[in-house]
């Protein structure tokens, strides 16, 4: 309880794991992963704000986490089964191969 | 060397070796246990912030519901090794150290911005900012209208997925 461990650790751990999250984002190509390259950043990202809601003693950053998971929970439901809609009519989960709407 | 920075020290690097993990693995499903692992990682250093309610949610909803989601997807679509591309040969040569530099940069921002402030290891701090009793009293009369709005938003995520997936 003496040494605290300063604020802005957490930050550069959340900067270091949203960073990682986009290049996974950018350099995957089976859409799943992309998704979980997704939740990876807003893992970084809740990190940050339960930092902050600890620094400054509020309580609307854990409010803020919370329905972060939840909305995250939806649209990884959702997400997952746009995913298998697309394999059953495209039958492929690479995301160079569901290219009929380019140009 | 205090206990806390110790153990903020160990499960961050849990949490980076994690994310690394799922860039570097080839098969979708070792890219999902990598992510459940940076979740616990994640959800150890939300204990450490004092923050006992978030962790239980991460662990409940996130790896256990949210990550059991994508394995099962995973197992079910059958999704094997991930293929070669044929484009570009030295893309990865320049994207690599771009996605780097964001990843410098955003760290280094955060550095600046937390400058100056130390925050209490969570068990022994003063924990009324943070406990349960507060949050929830907090998310049942301040917060309660985006309450209502996830939970209808959840239902609707639950019958378009219903639907999406229904096998005609």
């Amino acid at each position: 309880m003496l040494n605290a461990v300063p604020i802005s650790y957490y930050l550069v751990l959340s900067a270091i794991l949203f960073g990682l999250g986009v290049i996974a984002f950018v350099f995957k190509r089976n859409i799943i992963t992309i998704f979980m390259a997704i939740e990876l950043m807003l893992n970084a990202v809740n990190l940050a704000f339960v930092a902050f809601a600890r620094a400054w003693n509020a309580l609307d950053g854990l409010v803020f986490v919370f329905f972060v998971i939840v909305v995250a929970a939806a649209e990884a439901a959702v997400g997952l089964a746009i995913v298998i809609t697309i394999v059953h009519n495209r039958q492929t989960l690479n995301v160079e191969r569901v290219n009929v709407l380019k140009f | 060397m205090s206990l806390p920075v110790i153990m903020f020290f160990v499960f961050a690097a849990i949490a980076v070796a994690g994310a690394i993990l799922l860039i570097a693995a080839r098969e979708p499903i070792h890219s999902a246990l990598a992510l459940i692992l940076v979740m616990v990682a994640l959800a150890a250093l939300y204990l450490l912030l004092g923050a006992e309610f978030i962790a239980a949610v991460q662990i409940i909803v996130y790896a256990g519901a949210v990550m059991v989601l994508f394995v099962f997807v995973i197992m079910l679509l059958n999704a094997g090794v991930e293929e070669r591309t044929n484009w570009s040969k030295i893309a990865p040569w320049v994207g690599y150290p771009l996605g780097a530099f964001l990843l410098l940069e955003l760290a280094h921002v955060g550095l600046r911005a937390g400058v100056g402030r130390t925050i209490a290891n969570g068990a022994g701090a003063s924990g009324t900012a943070a406990s349960t009793v507060e949050l929830s009293k907090s998310l049942f009369t301040t917060y309660l209208f985006p309450f209502e709005a996830t939970s209808i938003l959840i239902l609707i995520a639950i019958l378009g997925a219903m639907i999406l997936a229904k096998k005609e």
